[in-house]
């Protein structure tokens, strides 16, 4: 058995040559970043690889588990499956803009107050996903909060303390606009 | 120089705001967790550093007869490219790939030779510049193979399974057969038999596993690994590649979920380390989701089991036996059948246990490895078995309580499985059941309520703790555990703190590091009695020496008094005698003049205490589904999961851990199950997509309750650990309760909708 890439079956003596990095400008937590990336970087990459900003998880790197979740103009997508180069001119939020341990975010202290992540890895994700579902405005029951937040895996399980965490501050946000 | 000793607060003796074990503390890492700014091990973003892409094998046995490197070694970025024709000689015997917890046999070594032993194994490492560029260089990397036949179904290996040696630390050969087994079963007046079967799964924790090693311009190294052992991965990369301990320094400080993947130290920190010794620069190897799926597993195992009654209800006869996979190179072992030779009380109890060799990787402990997977098939067969005598399910249980460990012959140091049956089904509301199947239904909704229960080994391993003690009142406490999310940072820090009578706030606990004392790893929910007793130790080494430094202070109300005359709360050591005679610790450190108190030490199981006594946790579940009549879709819309776990030091995080274990339990029922394409030797769904687990919809009620037990036996913070009892008999309650919804017996997991139509 041959593994070989299917473009050069055949065997092709030289392979295409990787694209080569140019200046890209993100914003990201409302500062400008100028960095050299290939077009060929992902969002997640680029954050967390060349922005150092390691808070964007990745758990499979194919829009499968929710990770990587970040804001775009304040809607939640998974960074792992966006190129960075397609992202400047917008405004991207990541768990770092969010909030500081100094000063958190309601939804992070309503995860710490409910427990709701165990080894936090897929926490980031969760958070910034929860943002985004009190953003869109649409999710008001626990099943509605559950159904919408199912585009995010915790393997530890910890569903019980993240539906309470953001229910909760469903609940004080629909209070403030009542 | 003198000091003014302050008068403290009267308090009464036992209640003081320093008083944390127990407490809901949540959890110290929380701000660092739900910011982004606790660092995993792939996100040590050092200087100068490479990027390592794996590239697996896709077939399953056979040898690799070319690599093709020239023309991606051309490619602008790629820096090497590693492979078995170009890895330096290495470590020569078994022994030095050996892991602290490795099973019997010989390791497998990456990139060894050209020899391919299961599928996805990893041939060679590609180091690029960017993650970008050696990703796509692995991708186009070709090599060519030559391939022999393999075998990889245990189906089909049914009767060359054979009884393991040795096996691994921990690994108890099942108790000869006591009684008279097959005669009391052909007696019986009730009998039941069947095979119980549940395919391999995998961990998947959340984060990938990912080695980060620095290279310092000694030479010297830093591996930031996924591991729940930083030592074990030492010694492993160490007698490897032939460095001392203070060149290789390993370091976790949080692992993205375990589940006991990390047990093992696990190739990437082996090609990440080779790589950067080999180019003299920093390398990160990261795997992918599918790479996930290419080392370690929960075994495809097979039970049988057999079971009869007596006129009374109690059991007359018990048969188990178990078959499950291993590789052709190490001889992979759990404890899956032993349970239930201690779980009832039965006079006539035959157990066996057996693996057969297959062309795949050396399956790995998860999450209660062997009780998970006994626990099914015992409870359920005894769910079956009280149908069969006409007894209600939890009645049957309390029937044949174990009053004692039979396999040991001693008794239980401690056992509250009664009040654990009592309170969950009281909790539940089981009394209101009709045990009749499809009797209880709401619309097109068939409704089941099933149970279940299971027992764990409370045990404890050495470990080690340093701590310093500074002028400013803080307390530092390290020791080299793990947290993969299991809360410990939060329960030292609560141990230390009480122990020395300090708010939380003036406690540091910091771990996961080969330069701090040694820690076992992290598993077997032992590291709260283990590291959790070291860290008492350590703290009470620290207050002997703050209360002889007390004693030389002026006028100290403590003079003649020995460490058992006292306590520490609220700040200050206090006479127990008479709580009000009280120094305050911050003074003592200025009055002495000293900047800072240091001392080490570490703790182990008193087996003298021990030797007499069964050490278990137990639990007892209760679950209710709903069954689509028409679609036959499962949905466990309540689970009550009452645990007996000795002393619970937060109640916040060890309900985490259940709650977490309960989902885990549901998708062992529902969901989880890697499929093996055998006539390629290859899992199939190896990718969060095709690999189901549970998503937030998923989850509904579930009740967890700490039943109260006290230990004095086991370990002195009578702690039993909590991080594996509460998956047990989850699975099993959920089965359980789908045949009472149908009345179809599933007796093979995952329970997908086209069983139950
Ligand atoms: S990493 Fe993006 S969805 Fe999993
Ligand atoms: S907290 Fe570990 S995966 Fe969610």
């Amino acid at each position: 058995m041959i593994q070989q890439p299917t473009n050069t079956a055949g065997g092709a003596t030289s392979l295409p040559a990787p694209p080569s990095a140019g200046s890209v400008t993100l914003t990201i937590n409302g500062v400008q970043r100028h960095m050299q990336l290939a077009p060929w970087t992902t969002l997640l990459d680029a954050l967390r690889e060349y922005a150092d900003l390691t808070g964007t998880k990745k758990g499979c790197d194919h829009g499968q588990c929710g990770s990587c979740t970040v804001l775009v103009n304040g809607k939640r997508i998974n960074s792992c499956l966006t190129l960075a180069v397609m992202q400047e001119g917008n405004e991207i939020t990541t768990i770092e803009g969010l909030g500081q341990p100094e000063s958190l975010s309601p939804l992070q202290q309503a995860f710490i107050d409910h427990d709701a992540f165990q080894c936090g890895y897929c926490t980031p994700g969760q958070i910034c996903s929860a943002q985004g579902l009190l953003n869109e405005g649409r999710a008001h029951t626990e099943d509605e909060i559950r159904e919408l937040m199912s585009g995010n895996i915790c393997r530890c399980g910890a569903y019980v303390g993240i539906l309470a965490a953001v229910k909760e501050v469903v609940d004080k946000q629909s209070e403030i606009v009542k | 120089m003198s000091q003014l000793i302050t008068t403290p607060r009267l308090v009464e003796a036992g209640t003081s705001n320093t008083s944390h074990i127990g407490k809901p503390t949540s959890r110290v890492e929380g701000p660092a967790k739900v910011t982004g700014t606790a660092k995993y091990s792939a996100e040590f973003n050092v200087p100068d550093m490479l990027y390592g892409y794996v590239v697996t094998s896709p077939i399953t046995k056979g040898r690799i007869t070319k690599i093709n490197t020239e023309p991606v070694l051309a490619l602008a970025g790629v820096v090497q490219i590693f492979s078995h024709e170009n890895v330096p000689s290495l470590a020569w015997f078994d022994r030095s790939y050996k892991d602290d917890v490795a099973p019997g046999g010989s390791p497998f070594r990456p990139l060894h030779d050209n020899e391919i032993k299961f599928n996805m194994q990893p041939v060679a490492l590609v180091v690029a510049e960017t993650f970008e560029v050696a990703r796509y260089a692995a991708s186009v990397l070709e090599i060519e193979y030559a391939e022999d036949k393999f075998d990889t179904n245990i189906d089909l290996k049914r009767d060359e399974g054979h009884e393991p040696g040795s096996g691994k630390t921990g690994f108890m050969p099942p108790p000869p057969p006591r009684g008279n087994p097959n005669d009391a079963l052909k007696n019986a007046t009730h009998r039941i038999e069947g095979e119980y079967i549940h395919g391999a799964q995998h961990h998947n924790p959340m984060e990938m596993f990912a080695t980060t090693v620095e290279y310092h311009p000694d030479g010297k190294i830093t591996a930031y690994d996924k591991t729940q052992g930083v030592y074990n991965v030492q010694q492993y990369i160490t007698k490897i590649f032939g460095l001392s301990k203070d060149q290789a320094r390993v370091v976790n400080h949080y692992m993205g979920g375990g589940f006991g993947s990390g047990l093992r130290p696990q190739y990437q920190v082996f090609l990440a380390v080779l790589a950067a010794l080999e180019l003299k620069q920093s390398v990160r190897v990261s795997l992918t989701r599918q790479q996930m799926f290419s080392f370690g597993h929960r075994p495809h195992t097979l039970q049988y089991l057999k079971m009869g009654t007596n006129p009374d209800g109690t059991l007359a006869a018990l048969h188990h036996h178990a078959l499950h996979e291993t590789s052709r190179f190490e001889e992979y072992t759990e404890n899956v059948v032993n349970w239930s030779g201690m779980l009832y009380q039965c006079e006539n109890v035959k157990l066996g246990y057996q693996v057969a060799e297959l062309d795949v990787y050396t399956p790995l402990d998860m999450r209660a490895p062997g009780a998970a997977t006994g626990s099914f098939g015992l409870e359920v067969a005894m769910d079956e078995m009280a149908y069969a005598a006409g007894i209600d399910p939890l009645d049957f249980r309390i029937r044949n309580y174990a009053e004692q460990d039979q396999n040991m012959k001693k008794p239980f140091s401690s056992k509250k499985l009664r009040e654990c049956y009592h309170e969950g089904a009281t909790r539940f509301g089981w009394d209101k059941r009709t045990p009749e199947p499809r009797s209880m239904r709401e619309g097109n909704q068939l409704i089941g309520w099933g149970m279940a229960g299971g027992v764990w080994d409370a045990s404890m391993q050495k470990a080690a703790a340093k701590a310093t003690f500074t002028a400013d009142g803080k307390l530092l406490v390290q020791s080299a555990a793990g947290e993969n999310g299991t809360g410990t940072y939060t329960i030292m820090t609560q141990i230390a703190a009480e122990t020395l009578g300090l708010p939380i706030e003036a406690v540091t606990f910091e771990l996961g590091d080969t330069n701090m004392p040694e820690a076992p790893v992290q598993g077997g929910s032992w590291t709260a009695a283990s590291v959790g007793s070291a860290v008492k130790n350590v703290c009470t080494d620290i207050g002997e020496k703050l209360l002889k430094l007390a004693q030389k202070m002026e006028g100290s109300p403590l003079k003649g008094a020995s460490i058992d005359d006292v306590h520490f709360a609220d700040g200050q050591i206090r006479l127990s005698a008479n709580p009000s005679e009280a120094v305050v610790v911050r003074d003592i450190l200025a009055a002495s003049g000293e900047e800072k108190l240091e001392a080490e030490t570490s703790a182990m199981p008193n087996l003298i205490k021990q030797q007499p006594y069964s050490m278990h946790s137990h639990n007892a579940v209760f679950a209710e589904v709903r069954v689509d009549e028409d679609l036959g879709t499962v949905h466990v819309t309540r689970v009550v999961n009452a645990v007996a776990a000795g002393r619970i030091l937060n109640t916040k995080t060890a309900r985490s851990q259940v709650l977490g274990s309960v989902v885990w339990g549901i998708s062992m029922a529902l969901m989880e199950e890697t499929v093996m394409d055998h006539t390629f030797g290859r899992y199939m769904n190896h990718n969060y997509a095709e690999y189901h687990i549970p998503v937030n919809a998923d989850i509904h009620d579930i009740d967890v309750i700490f039943v109260e037990e006290e230990d004095d036996k086991v370990n002195p913070l009578g702690v039993k650990g909590i991080g594996e009892v509460g998956m047990l008999g989850v699975a099993a309650a959920i089965t359980n309760a789908v045949y009472h919804a149908t009345g179809k017996r599933v007796r093979e997991l995952p329970i997908y909708m086209d069983k139950l139509l």
